[in-house]
């Protein structure tokens, strides 16, 4: 197999006397969906918030396209290719779909001694963006605000990506969304998946991560369980070792098979 | 959303919209609907008072480009997100340091305005820096500010002059450069000549006989159109444009993508401080006198023309054009009021029903654009 893009090692991190993450590895190759299930608290985020330069890990080492890096400050990360669409997205509803999709990467050209904001090209590469992404604006000028949240997120993947991401790390894309609104967003991550990006997909939906992920890491009480290829595991396993595998079987019984 | 498969076929979901009333839906739509209703207004109960004449548009022309001036900075500050309750102050505070420095320190008067600006842009900085360094809302740091530079205000005057009114400044300021340039009037070479070609009333008596009644655009009303120009334009065409709005929507996310959020604030709070000094300096010319209680309530005007005009109480939408919209309807009531004769006490009545519904309008219309609820 090819250099991982991103290789995590023995990461662990400590919040004081917590220890949230205990030796977590992973390592994400280019054109692939790797998936990072686990369930609240399993320090899903605390993970992929020291792949994305927020935390420092305490111990470990992380390696991007087959260096070592270190990552001081969030914008080191995404200067170097990993961007992050959080849940809350760093989209404003207020303003236009094309000048939230340049916010600060605003498009410039001349006129005479001033430079002014490019809004031609801003709203052409918008609509085109869009339209690759399966979106039919009104025009680049309708607001953020009016769009669906599966359309907000698949907004914010084709941003992310326009600007060079080699790595897209979603922080659970579809925890919010609607049945049809989450298989948008699932069909963006395939799109994505095909130009040779790296996905990091976050989810504690098993169905989700099956439909598109092609590995799979679990993570539980800050440590991994392994991954497993696609094929190589059944959502049924996946379930019990996300839920650490007690719980959830004597409830299974009672609540018919529908956890 | 369509499901992707024809993604070159219009959605069946997105109405389509008459280019009409696309035109129709923007920001100003209620501050034009508002400047409609008043002209009609007045039209009828005051058309043979002389307010359609020169001299009367020429009155409340310039007491529109008064709000105007106050309101740029406001408005592009409300959209960063913050507000100014120290405009008024500031004025008061900027008149005196003008009134000071030539008058009683004797510095000409070029060095005490461009002085003045330095002091007064600096301590817009102070405010700005302070709202982004405690998290304090700016509502209560700039209210903190009300007080404080009023206060200094009338203590310097009384300190250094024993008086609350400065006089002397016109004649200190008599052939300055730079005080031209708030003082003075553009085109009167214009105006004289229409008033000689019968185009415009002349006095018929008295020393003045022969002169239009209106003698110049007064350098007051150019201040305001070039700052509505700039602020519109630095708002719309501008990458920091986008900040501003960026800055104003929602700060955390202007932040994760690279918005220099704090920048922008701090820097439309100088330039909200700039604009009051701007005011300033153009009523000391024009009064030719400096008073400690100049200003007073003057960040609310400035708050009420920016929110006839379209733009939202808590940041991140708004329009430059609307808020001059605002400010020349608060203008044109103010002083259409009194030329149609009707008890002054009635303006407020007045104000307070234009400002209603021009919210409720603006309401609506930012809903259907924003899809807010």
């Amino acid at each position: 197999m090819s250099t991982p893009l991103v290789e995590m090692k023995n990461i662990e991190k400590h919040f004081g006397s917590v220890i949230a993450l205990a030796g977590v590895s992973l390592e994400v190759h280019p054109g692939e969906c790797h998936c990072l299930l686990g369930d609240n608290g399993a320090g899903k985020s605390t993970f992929i918030k020291t792949m994305s330069g927020v935390h420092k890990p305490t111990k470990g080492e992380i390696y991007f396209e087959g260096q070592p890096m270190n990552f001081e400050r969030p914008r080191d990360a995404i200067n170097a290719g990993i961007a992050t669409v959080y849940q809350d997205l760093a989209m404003i509803p207020l303003m236009s779909v094309s000048r939230n999709f340049f916010m600060g990467n605003e498009p410039t050209k001349r006129i005479g001694p001033v430079t002014v904001f490019d809004h031609e090209q801003a709203n052409d590469v918008t609509m085109a963006e869009m339209k690759k992404m399966g979106i039919n604006l009104r025009g680049p000028d309708q607001a953020v605000g009016t769009l669906s949240g599966g359309e907000r997120q698949t907004v914010a993947i084709a941003r992310a990506v326009y600007f060079g991401a080699k790595v897209l790390i979603l922080d659970e894309p579809t925890s919010a969304l609607g049945v049809r609104q989450t298989s948008n967003v699932l069909a963006t991550v395939d799109r994505v998946r095909k130009k040779g990006i790296a996905v990091v997909f976050i989810t504690h939906n098993v169905r989700h991560a099956m439909a598109v992920g092609d590995r799979f890491t679990v993570l539980n009480r800050g440590k991994t369980l392994g991954t497993a290829k696609r094929g190589e595991i059944t959502p049924d396993e996946l379930q019990d070792l996300m839920a650490g595998g007690q719980e959830l079987a004597t409830l299974e019984g009672s609540l018919g098979g529908t956890v | 959303m369509t499901d992707g498969s024809n993604p070159n076929d219009a959605d069946e979901r997105v109405l389509a919209r008459s280019r009409f009333r696309e035109a129709l839906i923007r920001p100003e739509l209620g501050g034009i609907a508002g400047i409609i209703l008043v002209f009609i207004f007045f039209l009828l109960t005051a058309r043979d008072s002389g307010m359609f004449g020169p001299a009367g548009v020429m009155n409340w022309s310039i007491v529109s480009a008064q709000f105007a001036i106050i309101a740029v900075g406001a408005c592009l500050l409300m959209i960063a997100g913050e507000f100014d309750l120290s405009v008024g102050s500031m004025i008061g505070f900027a008149g005196i340091s003008i009134a000071i420095l030539s008058v009683h320190l004797g510095w000409p008067m070029w060095m005490a305005i461009i002085a003045t600006f330095i002091i007064c842009v600096a301590l817009g900085g102070v405010n700005g820096w302070l709202v982004i360094k405690t998290g304090l809302p700016s509502f209560i740091v700039t209210l903190a500010f009300l007080y404080i530079l009023r206060g200094l205000t009338i203590f310097a005057a009384i300190a250094t002059t024993r008086k609350t009114i400065i006089g002397g400044v016109r004649e200190q300021a008599e052939g300055d450069w730079l005080a031209s340039l708030f003082g003075g009037k553009v085109l009167t070479g214009v105006f004289q000549w229409m008033g000689d070609a019968g185009w415009i009333e002349t006095f018929s008596r008295g020393t003045r006989e022969g002169q239009p009644v209106v003698d110049g655009i007064p350098m007051l009303i150019v201040w305001a159109i070039a700052l509505v120009i700039f602020g519109h334009f630095l708002l719309t065409r501008t990458k920091f444009g986008n900040w501003i709005f960026a800055s104003g929507g929602d700060a955390q996310s202007a932040r994760y993508t690279g918005v220099p959020v704090n920048r922008v604030k701090i820097l439309m709070f100088m330039f909200t401080a700039f604009c009051a000094t701007v005011f300033a300096t153009c009523q000391v010319m024009e009064f030719g006198s400096a008073g400690a209680d100049r200003g007073l309530l003057k960040e609310f005007e400035a708050i009420i023309s920016v929110v006839i005009g379209g733009a939202l109480l808590t940041g991140g939408y708004g329009s430059v054009i609307g808020a001059a919209l605002g400010a020349l309807i608060f203008g044109v009531v103010q002083q259409g009021l009194f030329f149609a004769g009707v008890e002054s006490s009635l303006f407020r009545v007045f104000l307070g029903v234009i400002l209603l519904l021009a919210v409720i309008l603006n309401t609506y219309i930012r809903r259907m654009i924003t899809g807010e609820k």
